[in-house]
């Protein structure tokens, strides 16, 4: 697909609208809604575990590492590691891997079923394909991503002390009183404003370049990797809007 | 019945369709061949609403289909059942499933009901033993006739398939073909096909439409395509000497039936 920006912003949008409309039959697009949220969430946790622990691992040993100074106390690695994976780590990080995990997948599925002409087949049932396929993803995302953004934080900070504390550069209580120091409720406001905003992101930008594949196999490859990418580019964007926005 | 009315369609500045008209009988196997390009398939895809027409029209039963808004076009297309090519079987989904889809969308009644006329369906297209199957399970002979099952669920009035022979060997091909037949004078579906099989054109095509180049080049029944004198058909049809020789014969077979032009009117066929 080569870039034409207004080309392919203006069918997005068209994409976008053409999902609202009366369903079918209301239970089949929840069934289909739950399977997409099992799909999403639960089929991303074991990556976001993995990931967030470790994140969380290696900003406690980095922030130690540059925090030389006798006169501050260890306390405040806590605090930074807290901060670092609510405001940035947790949200934008969670959702450049997701972007891979999920993006691909969405942008996959859609594209195999344009391929074998399974979309077709659902317009001519008098199925609005848009309404049935993509919005669910969309929804299915908004509802998860941001849960997983959540897991990850709490993961991230988790795996922080656990590193701290078996590398001996930092004690529990240490960790605990760091935790507790000068917590801003806006940061997580601000870190859940992110996630809704990346989940949307990923889920829409891929199910547009899934949806529109053209041609074969190859393709499907092809429109994969762009949602990936554009996903990623997009997600940075919008990380240094909201930033200079919100912040 | 469906008329199309002098239809175009082009993409950019290439003309597809150059005005085409026909009429679809009810009842009646239908049938749209024509070279790779002559505009087959998308004719049929403007016929079923996939694509959308630069000008003319297409009538459903007297209804103007391209003048009808979104949900008048999901209201026809609900009468619409469709074979595609690959025959698009949803992959996550097991034979059964496939099939009970457009019943659980559309469909009232209890489950109970709905599994009735699924096994029913696949019943018709002796596919009742493998309803737990998956579609990469089956081979392809069985995702045709399940594609078939899943077109006839919802008892639609119009049958489109395109070419439900490609992929299958002789003999799969022409008890496809045969099924498709039978259920369209069970049914009294209108039924279009769009195929490059010959065996499909002679013992299936009640209603011919030969494409070339975006037009429609000839029109007629499978008994009248023997005696056609238009170049270009017989070219496409018998293209080989062994298509001609069997043309040639079965053109003898016709010519001692003294009556066969009047066989042909009453919709007899030809005796033997």
């Amino acid at each position: 697909m080569e870039f034409r920006f207004f080309y392919h912003f203006g069918a997005y949008l068209l994409m976008l609208k053409g999902m609202f409309s009366k369903p079918e039959n209301p239970r089949m697009y929840w069934k289909q809604f739950m399977q997409q949220c099992v799909d999403i969430g639960v089929g991303s946790l074991g990556i976001v575990f993995i990931i967030s622990l470790f994140m969380g691992g290696v900003t406690t040993l980095q922030t130690a590492y540059q925090l030389v100074s006798p006169i501050i106390p260890k306390a405040t690695i806590a605090q930074i590691t807290r901060d670092t994976i609510i405001l940035e780590f947790a949200p934008t990080l969670t959702s450049i891997v997701l972007a891979g995990v999920v993006g691909s997948k969405i942008a996959s599925e859609l594209g195999n079923m344009r391929i074998s002409e399974q979309i077709d087949a659902l317009e001519i049932m008098g199925i609005n394909t848009k309404g049935y396929l993509v919005m669910p993803k969309i929804l299915g995302a908004l509802l998860t991503i941001p849960c997983l953004v959540v897991v990850a934080g709490f993961l991230g900070i988790w795996g922080g002390k656990e590193a701290g504390v078996l590398s001996g550069i930092i004690s529990n209580d240490e960790f605990i009183q760091g935790l507790r120091q000068e917590l801003k409720v806006y940061n997580i406001f601000f870190a859940l404003s992110k996630a809704y905003t990346f989940a949307f992101i990923i889920s829409s930008v891929s199910a547009y370049y899934g949806y529109n594949v053209k041609g074969g196999a190859l393709e499907i490859g092809k429109a994969s990797t762009t949602a990936v990418v554009v996903s990623c580019v997009l997600i940075l964007f919008a990380d240094y809007a909201l930033s200079a926005i919100l912040l | 019945m469906i008329e199309i009315k002098d239809i175009k369609k082009g993409f950019g500045d290439k003309e597809i369709l150059k005005g085409v008209s026909a009429t679809m009988e009810s009842g009646k196997v239908n049938l749209i061949i024509g070279a790779s390009g002559s505009g087959k398939t998308v004719m049929m895809k403007c016929i079923v609403g996939l694509m959308e027409v630069d000008s003319g029209t297409i009538l459903y039963n007297q209804q103007d289909f391209t003048a009808m808004n979104a949900q008048e076009k999901k209201n026809v297309r609900q009468e619409i059942g469709m074979l595609f090519q690959g025959s698009a079987l949803f992959d996550s989904m097991t034979v059964e499933q496939n099939v009970m889809f457009p019943l659980d969308m559309f469909g009232k009644g209890s489950y109970k009901e709905k599994k009735k006329r699924v096994m029913e369906c696949l019943e018709r297209v002796n596919l009742e033993d493998a309803a737990r199957r998956f579609p990469a399970e089956i081979s392809g002979g069985m995702k045709k006739r399940v594609g078939i099952a899943r077109a006839i669920v919802l008892n639609p009035k119009y049958l489109f398939c395109d070419e439900p022979n490609s992929g299958l060997d002789p003999q799969t091909s022409l008890l496809i073909d045969k099924l498709i037949k039978e259920l369209t004078t069970e049914y009294n579906i209108t039924t279009v096909i769009n195929t490059h099989d010959m065996n499909t054109v002679m013992e299936s095509g009640d209603h011919i439409i030969y494409m070339y180049q975006g037009q429609k080049q000839w029109e007629g029944s499978n008994e009248e395509i023997i005696f056609s004198k238009d170049e270009r058909l017989n070219d496409f049809i018998f293209a080989s000497d062994f298509l001609r020789d069997a043309k040639e014969m079965r053109q003898m077979e016709m010519f001692r039936d003294k009556n066969w032009r009047d066989r042909l009117k009453s919709g007899q066929p030809p005796a033997k």
